[in-house]
């Protein structure tokens, strides 16, 4: 395209700056960045003389003052008397945690409804197909708007949990409360048992990676038969499992047997103690007394006493035989006018990230469908020909060689459901948007200051989002020769 | 053969049995349902699991929607008439339908609103219709002329008079005809389509004709410079001359142009402020003046981007990157709140132009990774193909690589102008009456207090009704287009 004309090596003119081809390439560029700086400077002066006019300066320092607003959901703390910057911080972690939740949520959706819609089964098919053309053909705002409604509007209010015949209830043994005000769930208080618990999840999930690892180095070594993936999950999931059910059934069955202990022998004891007295009756009737005093002891214990001690006294003194959650939780309950305890998920929240979730799982759907059909037929069909099952040749054959299709978008889509958090707007979740971009923005006045902040955090986000995608495409990229 | 055995071996069959029917759980209706719903385990839970699904739906929607209401006058009347059953308001849809298609536009020009559309149909033509058959011409043709019939016939006769249904009605006969002669018609076409732009800045903002025309005078100078200049100056002199002769004209004549030709020839009709322009109206003014405007950058963009000079690439990347890296809202926000700080002070101009403005920047970064994608789908040996035919960068462009380019991104255009066109919803946050923005004033007002699915429901429709054909026309064109190519 720019092959070097055939030009003599003659003197140089200014006309070569514009016919030349070895000049002009350099002409336009320089008078592209002259432009380009020209522009920009005339923005700026523009900036300047209108901040001039306005009597404002540029300056970062609102940053540091009193932000003097509340933030309904934080996940460091904050409150009214924290700083600009900190509720801009709060915002930004409100933004990572949607998008995260939703990323994560999307790509579980995605995946099950590509899937599903290359089923051969027509109805499920259908059905998503469905689904993908109804979600992704309307704004992704009237989602988050209608799921909002949902969560706002259908959804009973805190009092209808109330007095003797509520007309709500709470779901999951009394652990969870949907109402207009907030989702209620329990949650962990943060003690030893905690710890313990995640310990041995990491342990748990470590060692099944392990286990993998060294079945396909076997495999490949060796060609052993590799561990089934059912059992692999089992390691990763069973003990923290046993973890749970042990652990909340130690204590069950320790209280248990103490109470059955003290209990027998309470009867033990007054047995021998009517027998004691028996002992100063007369050798005629003694053993007929005691025969029958005996019997009537154990039936008043078992009919009277026993449930008296058992069901009264002992959980009084503290032997409590429920069963337990190994790791403490902190349940909601209702409290005056409101739940309190647990964990408040707020409306926002949940209907931003859900929303996002199903809009964009719908588009990672396609992904995932064209990905897998751009994997030619033969290749399954020559996986058959080996004798893989079809499981294996999902796994082996197809998917590895997919992936590559699929992540490069699916990495875009994240990127857009992170950047679709800023709708959050539209319910008043407060991100970055609603703090930094909104309330700071309004009390202090300083748009210019706001905006570039904003976006430059955003632009950061979806850089480091875009540089994964890129780092991904140039690491599976088939080496061509 | 049969001959020999027949005597030879007595008990060997010596005529063909005729053909079974295959099993009758094989074939029909069960066989179907075998193959295609209950072929195994899995498959079956699958269906069951949809039809459940199914089911549920149908039960949870369909009596809502078969009690629906569609006359009352408030949602207290409403309720009144359903007296308790369980049932949709749609009266707030038959009340308002209007403010939410067309906002505060005057009544009595609505159909100018119409015709705008449906000449953007028209327009379309040659951009989106490649290679077509006779026969979908003819449909097209067809639809487009009764669609304009439809809008005369319909309630915007009294507007129009009926000189003006019978001009309107030859109009698009006119049009339906050109349609079906393509190939003949093509350059009328073309030439229609580059000028309707400004055709439909005029037609829906009303006002002297002379405003649009002399904009379009700005791009005569650009084509007159880009035609003659050339072989007197060079490409480059020629792009330069172009480029400051229309700002020249655009800045400093065009006004005092149109103001001195209104008053020698004043041709005018009934002008409407851009505060006046909502509902779903506003998105499609919105989406499509974005897409339209963001072409010709994005293209400049991806030749920038995909060019070895290093400044122009450098530029092309930030920008790009810039705009695909904030969310549209943050830059909506900036039209309406700092651009004011960017332009000369006492600059005001209306938050409408600010966000087309920057919508049109928005469009151009996505449609320049478009343009870009088609660049680079090209065969290396199409830009060899150009070079030894010794043609320069530009002309190689031109009449080589974009026609190719430009065509395999089309596909890429409609998808952009699809997620475009739904983000246009956003314009609600910073204070314009879109189609959304109705359903929140709606809900405010006393009589309608407390709806909202209904409203929801409708908005919903007229995006998917919208959006769910251009995507399935675009995804058709990219399956043509890419056999094309093999």
């Amino acid at each position: 395209m720019t092959a070097e004309a055939d030009v003599g090596s003659g003197d140089f003119r200014f006309s070569m700056l514009l016919y030349d081809r070895r000049y002009r390439s350099i002409t336009i560029q320089v008078l592209a960045l002259l432009g380009f700086l020209l522009f920009v400077s005339w923005l700026v002066m523009n900036t300047v003389h209108n901040l001039q006019v306005q009597g404002k300066d540029f300056n970062f320092g609102f940053l540091w003052t009193r932000s003097g607003y509340d933030i309904n959901q934080y996940l460091i703390d904050y409150d009214s008397n924290a700083t600009h910057f900190r509720a801009a911080l709060v915002g930004l972690l409100n933004t990572l945690l949607a998008a995260v939740v939703g990323c994560i949520l999307a790509t579980i959706i995605g995946v099950v409804v590509g899937v599903l819609r290359l089923s051969k089964n027509w109805l499920t098919a259908r059905l998503m197909t469905v689904y993908v053309e109804g979600l992704r053909n309307v704004p992704v705002v009237l989602w988050i708007l209608a799921l909002f409604a949902i969560m706002t509007n259908v959804t009973p209010a805190p009092n209808a949990f109330r007095g003797e015949s509520p007309t709500a209830s709470m779901l999951f043994d009394e652990t969870v409360a949907f109402t207009n005000r907030g989702t209620y769930i329990p949650f962990p208080h943060m003690t030893w048992q905690l710890g313990v618990f995640f310990l041995v999840l990491i342990a748990s999930i470590a060692a099944a990676w392990f286990v993998r690892r060294e079945s396909v180095r076997k495999l490949e070594a060796e060609g052993a038969e590799p561990i089934a993936g059912w059992k692999i999950a089992a390691i990763a999931v069973v003990p923290t499992l046993a973890l749970m059910i042990l652990g909340a059934g130690f204590s069950f069955a320790v209280t248990s047997i103490i109470r059955l202990a003290v209990l027998a022998g309470l009867i033990y004891g007054s047995i021998l103690a009517f027998r004691a007295i028996g002992a100063a009756l007369a050798p005629s009737i003694r053993q007929t007394v005691t025969a029958l005093g005996t019997i009537a002891v154990v039936l008043l214990w078992l009919l009277w006493l026993g449930p008296i001690v058992w069901n009264g006294l002992f959980p009084a003194i503290g032997l409590d035989p429920t069963l337990k959650s190994f790791v403490p939780l902190d349940a909601p309950a209702l409290r005056g006018f409101n739940f309190q305890g647990g964990l408040k998920i707020e409306n926002s929240f949940v209907a931003l990230t859900i929303a996002l979730a199903l809009y964009t799982g719908a588009f990672i759907a396609e992904n995932v469908r064209a990905g897998i059909m751009a994997i030619s037929k033969g290749q399954s069909e020559a996986a058959y020909a080996l004798g893989l099952r079809p499981g294996r040749t999902m796994s082996l054959v197809i998917l590895p060689q997919a992936l590559r299709v699929i992540i490069p978008p699916l990495i875009s889509q994240w990127l857009n459901l992170t950047k679709n958090t800023s709708l959050g707007l539209a319910v008043s979740y407060m991100d970055l948007r609603s703090t930094l971009g909104g309330i700071t923005l309004n009390q202090t006045g300083r748009e210019l200051e706001c905006m570039l902040l904003m976006m430059l955090i955003y632009l950061i986000i979806s850089l480091i989002i875009s540089s994964f995608a890129n780092f991904y495409n140039r690491s599976v990229q088939l080496r061509s020769r | 053969m049969s001959d020999l055995h027949a005597h030879s071996v007595a008990y060997v069959r010596d005529t063909m049995l005729p053909q079974a029917d295959p099993p009758a759980s094989e074939t029909g209706a069960i066989g179907w349902l075998r193959e295609n719903l209950f072929s195994g385990p899995l498959n079956t839970v699958l269906t069951i699991l949809s039809l459940a699904a199914i089911v549920w739906l149908i039960q949870a929607i369909f009596p809502w929607f078969a009690n629906s209401v569609w006359h009352a006058d408030s949602l207290d009347n409403c309720r009144e008439i359903l007296d308790g059953t369980l049932g949709a308001c749609f009266a707030v849809i038959t009340e308002r339908w209007r403010q939410m298609m067309y906002g505060f536009y005057p009544t009595e020009i609505y159909w100018r609103a119409n015709f705008t559309l449906l000449l953007l149909f028209v327009a379309l033509v040659p951009i989106l219709f490649i290679n077509l058959s006779a026969r979908a011409r003819a449909i097209v043709a067809a639809t487009i002329f009764v669609l304009s019939g439809v809008l005369v016939w319909g309630s915007f006769w009294s507007d129009i008079g009926a000189v003006g249904a019978i001009l309107l009605i030859l109009l698009f006969a006119a049009f339906a005809f050109a349609i079906y002669e393509y190939d003949r018609t093509r350059k009328f076409l073309v030439a229609f389509s580059l000028l309707f732009p400004f055709l439909m800045i005029w037609l829906v903002w009303g006002g002297s004709i002379w405003g649009p025309v002399s904009a379009l005078l700005g791009f005569v100078i650009i084509g007159l410079c880009a035609a003659y200049l050339p072989p007197v100056i060079g490409n480059l002199g020629a792009t330069i001359v172009a480029v400051v002769g229309a700002v020249i004209w655009w800045l400093f004549i065009a006004s005092a142009f149109s103001a001195a030709m209104g008053s020698i020839l004043p041709f005018s009709i009934q002008a409407v402020e851009s505060r006046a322009l909502g509902g779903f109206m506003l998105s499609i003014i919105i989406g499509v003046s974005g897409i339209a405007l963001s072409l010709p950058l994005g293209i400049v963009l991806a030749l920038g981007r995909q060019s070895n000079l290093f400044i122009v690439h450098t530029l092309s990347v930030m920008f790009i990157e810039f705009i695909r890296g904030v969310p549209l809202i943050t830059l909506l926000f900036t039209a309406s709140l700092l651009l004011n700080y960017f332009l000369p002070p006492g600059t005001n101009f209306d938050i409408l132009l600010r966000v087309i403005i920057l919508v049109t920047l928005f469009a151009a970064a996505y449609n320049a990774e478009t343009v870009r994608g088609g660049l680079a789908a090209l065969p290396r040996g199409q830009y060899e193909g150009a070079d030894s035919l010794g043609l320069d960068y530009w002309q190689s462009q031109r009449l080589i690589i974009m026609p190719q380019a430009l065509k395999i991104s089309i596909p890429g255009i409609v998808n952009n102008f699809i997620g475009l066109f739904k983000d246009t919803t956003l314009v609600t946050f910073i204070g314009l009456f879109d189609i959304l923005n109705f359903t929140n004033a709606i809900r405010a007002n006393a009589e309608w207090h407390g709806i909202y699915w209904e409203l929801y429901i409708f908005v919903g429709f007229m995006f998917f009704i919208s959006c769910f054909p251009m995507g399935r026309y675009s995804k058709w064109l990219e399956g043509k287009l890419a056999t094309d190519r093999r």
